[in-house]
């Protein structure tokens, strides 16, 4: 059975973020089967849910946007109050992981993976002051590149990610170090925070992250998310439990 | 609230898999510590991953949060990197449901489930800052007790204990907590004997200090109370009925990967096939079968709560429930989502119950495991295991016609009177299932696994002389020479090294304790894992500790010579262990007493309970060593060769009737059954209570 794709927006905060994104994808099929979510299951051998997740949100890193993609019994997403749907998700799914928004998205629609183009996130670092890190990042955004070092099966490569480096605001001192945001690209492959923090002169370390935004941008240069929250709710699921 | 959770945070990001130390798990129970409440930290001295399904756990992790006077959290033992960051931060090991460092415990309780996590309980109890020697602890210190199967010989651990639960701790804790509660609200009398003398004197805990140990040379020579108040035997404690006990009702749901990650109806409790190499089978006798219905119920409302899709049926022998077939089916059904698989853990070798499982798995046949055990009939008869070579060829033959395509047969190598000719015997009982496969399929594949025997405490094979890891080793290498060019076989195999270590601690004294410690003290943690198993550390820790393993584990025991649980009791007499290991050797196969009339092995009488099995009648499959088809089920009695003294003075002689004196004692035994009103007997909630099945006809 083909389904209808419904698209679903969540965020993972507090002592649920360090689980992995295996452990979230299993959280997942778990909490819409306690939901009575009526899931299309893969047809062969060994049938699966049919649900996609978009970018993996390295363990340990909280976020106000997660997404995933399922395939519904179209039957039962015709009758559906997607309000409640977000309700009954939320009882379902642990301390921590709340469902933010829900929406039907036509089947044609890339997939969370391809389209996802750069991700905004607020990176908590220790170092520097924000003195100290405001002039860091804007070496690093005045210069042509930004070398990373990092280790892929077990051979030691350097990358520049300077283009993958879309935005770095600093936000100003916390309590432990210093506030930033940066909007980080994700295709070719996705840049994390840790690494915009360890390309920096002189280098700060990663004390929390946590992604606020996907964006999709198109060839026209459009930036939007895929599936958009109301201001407030994005506020209130952004505190730290 | 004194939570150390704002001190391990920092350190999660830099360990692996940090998810196994948050909790937060649906059915977490939020604790609520108090004056007058006894806390207890119940830990599992492995990883969260092992240790977080453990239902016995999760089980007395409800019945303790349920009452007011007790609060209970879990721990778990922290992986390698996370307990170097704790030791060099001063962290001490804590709890998952609200990080409450363990030294502010009441009672800090392991699950023993194996022996080889001995030293991880020593490692833990060092992390919650206790001192590893009971005897240096002080009146602040939590208590430190243990339960599970280990329990049943606690004297290598002795030292390292306050007290130990033998048994079905459902009533225990309650028991435990009562009496600690009692203590802490009369302002300690006694300071720390002094509770553990009242504790010595609650049914079923063993409080080894209250023991003195004597020896003479070498030779353990008693193990008695010191006080007149404290039991000279200490007896396990027995649930009567498991409908009275419908727990875990709030199945934990891990947020990160552990083993056996579903969910888990126990639907009968205590095995009475009395194989003799299985301790499970032989300490939790006798057989409790949970209400069809009940059973229905926790499957129901588990899956739909839990959100898992798969269910076990768990028991020592699935097959063997009143109605299985009815069950299965139900939950299938009542499942109403076709995507629910109900997974049988232990399946017994016959076809019967291999229709069971395809009624099961619809989908996903990959593979079926068989747990024959031994090579030939005859091995089988020793070890008790009934199943004929046919029984397994038809259960293999109807696996291979129904679709699957891979079977995996466990075996046992190293047991009592085992030639090579009966290891040999494997390879072929092996080939002979290809072949089978490859009338159904084009590539069968076979995988036998081989474990090396290790004998328990309270079993028939308690005085067996383990074999040596180097025999093990020639066993497993005659195995692997023969089975080299077997086509469709693969050979599997764990190295026996770990036998050696787990036999000293299975069946060691006091004396023990010592290489345990020194094993730990020389940063043997994990010994379960094989890449953290080092056999040179524990020889030259026995070495150390002037311990002779030959003496302990090698060594045939004779049936004079004291045994380090004699102190203990699991309700079998020792006359019973004792008659059923010299049938063993006369190779005499006893039935199941579910079925059949009782033996007096003690389980029942002696605690005046009995079985509780809603069936008569033994269910279909297989020949249940009996050579009749009984695949339509138990319409012909089970009957077989059974112990019989005259056959055991005359020396076994196949040629003569031995089974004529066999029925004769069948009969003799039937009669006097019939005159013996049977403890229990007017229990109003056994179920359709058993006739002498055997005997009568």
């Amino acid at each position: 059975m083909t389904g209808s794709r419904i698209r679903l927006r969540f965020s993972k905060h507090g002592k649920v973020r360090f689980t992995s994104h295996r452990d979230v994808a299993r959280i997942w099929e778990r909490s819409l089967r306690r939901a009575a979510v009526p899931v299309v299951y893969s047809a062969g051998f060994s049938p699966r849910p049919r649900i996609a997740f978009g970018l993996a949100l390295p363990t340990g890193y909280s976020s106000d946007a997660e997404y995933l993609d399922a395939e519904i019994d179209p039957a039962w997403m015709a009758g559906i109050d997607n309000e409640r749907l977000v309700g009954a998700l939320t009882a379902s799914l642990p301390t921590g992981m709340t469902a933010l928004a829900a929406a039907g998205i036509a089947s044609g629609e890339p997939s969370l993976q391809h389209a996802v183009t750069s991700c905004t996130w607020r990176i908590d670092a220790a170092g520097a002051d924000a003195t100290e890190a405001s002039d860091a990042v804007s070496r690093a955004m005045d210069g042509s590149e930004l070398l990373v070092q990092r280790e892929r099966k077990g051979r030691v490569t350097i990358d520049d990610i300077r283009p993958a480096v879309h935005a770095v605001e600093v936000q100003g001192n916390i309590t432990d170090g210093v506030r930033l945001i940066a909007e980080l690209a994700t295709q070719p492959r996705a840049v994390r925070p840790a690494e915009l923090l360890a390309s920096l002169r002189p280098p700060l370390s990663l004390l929390r992250a946590c992604r606020l935004h996907q964006w999709i941008t198109t060839d026209a240069g459009e930036r939007s998310e895929p599936l958009a929250v109301s201001e407030l709710s994005v506020v209130g699921a952004g505190v730290e439990p | 609230m004194s939570s150390l959770w704002h001190r391990l945070e920092p350190l999660l990001p830099q360990v692996s898999k940090p998810a196994r130390y948050i909790g937060a798990e649906d059915g977490m129970r939020v604790p609520h510590h108090g004056p007058g409440v006894v806390s207890w930290l119940l830990t599992y001295p492995d990883t969260y991953e092992i240790g977080l399904p453990n239902q016995g756990l999760q089980i007395l992790y409800e019945i303790l949060n349920e009452r007011p006077d007790a609060a209970a959290e879990r721990a778990y033992a922290p992986w390698g990197d996370l307990e170097a960051l704790m030791r060099a931060e001063g962290l001490p090991l804590f709890s998952l449901d609200t990080h409450r460092p363990a030294p502010l415990f009441d009672v800090i309780a392991f699950n023993l489930s194996a022996e080889l996590i001995y030293t991880n309980v020593l490692n833990c109890i060092d992390l919650a800052g206790v001192a590893v020697r009971a005897a240096s602890r002080h009146d602040s210190d939590p208590l430190i007790g243990a339960g599970g199967h280990c329990t049943y010989n606690p004297e290598p651990l002795a030292d390292f204990l306050d007290f130990a639960v033998l048994g079905d701790g459902e009533e225990a804790v309650g028991d435990i907590t009562a009496v600690v509660a009692d203590w802490k609200a009369s302002g300690r009398p006694g300071g720390r004997s002094g509770v553990l003398r009242a504790l010595a004197r609650v049914p079923g805990v063993y409080v080894p200090s209250m023991y003195e140990v004597t020896y003479d040379g070498a030779r353990l020579v008693a193990v008695e109370p010191r006080h007149p108040d404290v039991p000279a035997v200490v007896e396990k404690r027995t649930v009567a009925d498991l409908a009275d006990w419908p727990y875990p009702k709030q199945q934990l749901v891990p947020l990160t990967e552990v083993v056996h990650d579903r969910l888990n109806v126990e639907v009968f409790r205590g095995c009475t096939r009395g194989c003799r190499f299985c301790q499970a089978g032989m300490i939790t006798r006798p057989v409790r079968e949970r209400p069809a219905e009940q059973v229905r119920t926790m499957v129901g409302e588990g899956l739909r709560r839990t959100g898992y899709d798969e269910v076990a049926l768990t028991s020592l022998s699935t097959a063997d429930f009143s109605g299985i077939e009815r069950v299965v089916a139900d939950t299938v059904n009542d499942a109403g989502c076709s995507q629910v698989s109900v997974s049988l853990p232990s399946l017994r070798v016959d076809a019967f119950t291999v229709g069971i499982a395809a009624q099961i798995q619809r989908a996903r046949r990959t593979g079926l495991t068989f747990a024959p055990e031994a090579g030939t009939w005859r091995m089988r008869q020793v070890i008790n295991k009934l199943i004929t070579n046919d029984d397994l060829y038809s259960a293999v033959e109807s696996a291979y016609s129904q679709g699957w395509r891979r079977t995996k047969l466990y075996f046992l190598t190293g047991l009592p009177t085992e030639t090579d000719s009966d290891t040999l015997a494997i390879a072929e009982l092996a080939r002979n299932c290809v072949a089978l496969g490859r009338t159904h399929t084009r590539s069968p594949s076979v995988t036998v696994s081989v474990g090396g025997f290790v004998p328990k405490p309270f079993t028939p094979f308690q005085w067996f002389g383990q074999n040596t890891v180097v025999e093990l080793r020639r066993k497993i290498g005659l195995l692997r020479d023969d089975l080299r060019r077997a086509r469709g076989v693969q050979l599997k195999w764990h190295d026996p090294a770990a036998s050696l270590a787990e036999g000293l601690a299975s069946r060691g004294d006091r004396r023990v304790g010592a290489v345990i410690e020194h094993v730990w003290r020389h940063g043997g943690t994990f010994q379960e894992w094989s890449e953290h198993f080092d056999l040179d550390r524990w020889q030259s820790a026995a070495e150390a500790c002037g311990v002779d393993i030959d003496a302990y584990v090698h060594r045939h025991r004779t049936f004079d010579e004291v045994l380090p649980w004699d102190h203990l009791s699991a309700g079998l007499h020792k006359d019973f262990l004792w008659q059923d290991w010299r049938d063993a050797l006369n190779e005499v196969g006893l039935e199941d007493c579910r079925w059949t009339p009782c033996y007096d092995c003690g389980a029942c009488t002696g605690y005046g309970i009995e079985h509780v099995v809603a069936s008569a009648v033994p269910p279909a499959g297989g020949s249940q060593g009996t050579g009749v088809d009984l695949s339509r089920g138990g319409e012909i009695p089970v009957r077989l060769l059974e112990r019989s003294p005259e056959a055991e003075r005359m020396g076994r002689d196949p040629a003569t009737g031995a089974s004529e004196a066999v029925a004769r004692a069948a009969r003799e035994r039937s009669e006097q059954e019939r005159e013996t009103p049977r403890v229990g007997e007017s229990d109003s909630h056994a179920p359709a209570r058993r006739q002498p099945v055997g005997a009568a006809r």
